[in-house]
């Protein structure tokens, strides 16, 4: 399986940082733990923006809003003819990523990992990243509040990324 | 836009929960929410540390400088607001390095240092710069070579070719992204035209 190469760059990038730094006579050791102290000083700072964004996620999850979204949304996928979980695994793409993991295993138990829902539902998992999660914490970081078009955009690449991955999925397994 | 996004979620969550009767939901699910809250901060904390102490020998050194180099036409292409020479493009290149070879853990922590020295560059420190919102339009997208959750997901699962979807995931993440980098440029010539 092709899982290495992440595997392979991530210690030959460290490795090759400290011995750079090192050979450039950077004091290695001072220098990381300054670094690594803002590191933490930027998770504190995230926090608040995380807090505030899950619970609101955890409400209208749990509350039966999204399904109920994702069923005033389903004659789509019948009207089209694509499988049904189609619509709100794409949804849930741009707000969770555990819950579109799960939703994900799920279609997986009841199709089987290799047919189409299934693939599909992967190839869904892979093609973006939860936008809201990546807004949160980008700019949560910084104190950015006011998030200008950053959203819609994302919103825009979620939506091409879902209706991509249903055409590179028909394409490359048909149906 | 944020505030909107916030007061939708919460009251349209309420109101369903009410509407049918489940209204305790509400109360588990922010608990739920603080919690996973707690959980991802928690799980970020140390790998922000080390990578960004990383991130800070690599500066020292100069390395990130080295690194803006290599993909220097690209960067003036994306964010021609950046100057070339500036801190900012090297972490924005390693962060979307990062992300391609599917660094995930790196990458948040780059892209988080790369937001710091954007922000150094933004006159309105409350604001998202034109140069915030590409640098996340292409980070939302995820760009990358391999889609090693789903196809690890794949596998757990019993999948016959867990790796089957390699090519079709980077036809889709490379519509998405093209689509991303395209709105986000109509987006900025629209906020930037109006007064």
């Amino acid at each position: 399986m092709s899982i290495g190469i992440a595997d392979f760059v991530v210690p030959l990038f460290v490795v090759f940082v400290i011995l750079f730094g090192y050979l450039r006579r950077v004091s290695i050791f001072e220098v990381f733990v300054e670094g690594a102290k803002e590191g933490l000083h930027v998770a504190i700072d995230i926090f608040p923006y995380l807090a505030g964004m899950m619970v609101a996620i955890a409400i209208f999850r749990q509350s039966g809003a999204f399904d109920l979204l994702a069923s005033v949304l389903a004659p789509i996928t019948q009207w089209a003819k694509i499988p049904s979980d189609f619509v709100p695994i794409a949804l849930m793409r741009s707000i969770s990523g555990n819950a579109t993991m799960a939703m994900v295993m799920d279609v997986m138990r009841q199709e089987g990992p290799d047919s189409f829902s299934g693939t599909l539902a992967a190839v869904m998992m892979g093609a973006s990243e939860t936008t809201l999660y990546v807004l949160t914490v980008y700019f949560g970081s910084v104190g950015i509040r006011k998030w200008r078009y950053a959203l819609p955009v994302g919103l825009i690449a979620d939506a091409a990324a879902a209706l991509g991955a249903l055409y590179a999925t028909t394409l490359f397994f048909g149906k | 836009m944020i505030n909107l996004v916030w007061l939708f979620f919460i009251v349209i969550g309420m109101s369903v929960a009410g509407a049918t009767g489940k209204i305790s939901t509400v109360t588990s699910a922010i608990f739920d929410g603080a919690h996973q809250a707690v959980t991802l901060t928690i799980g970020l904390v140390g790998i922000l540390a080390f990578w960004m102490g990383i991130l800070r020998i690599a500066q020292e050194a100069g390395l990130i400088t080295i690194f803006s180099r290599f993909l220097r036409p690209l960067i003036r292409f994306l964010f021609p607001s950046v100057p070339p020479d500036h801190p900012a493009a090297g972490a924005i290149v390693m962060n979307l390095s990062a992300n391609f070879l599917g660094m995930g853990n790196a990458a948040t922590p780059i892209g988080l240092e790369a937001m710091r020295q954007l922000q150094k560059l933004n006159p309105d420190p409350t604001t998202a710069s034109p140069a915030m919102c590409t640098l996340l339009a292409l980070n939302t997208s995820g760009l990358m070579l391999l889609p090693t959750t789903a196809i690890g997901l794949r596998a757990q699962m019993g999948s016959l070719h867990p790796s089957a979807i390699v090519l079709p995931t980077l036809v889709a993440t490379a519509i998405g992204t093209g689509v991303a980098i395209l709105a986000d440029r109509i987006f900025r010539h629209r906020s930037s035209s109006k007064p």
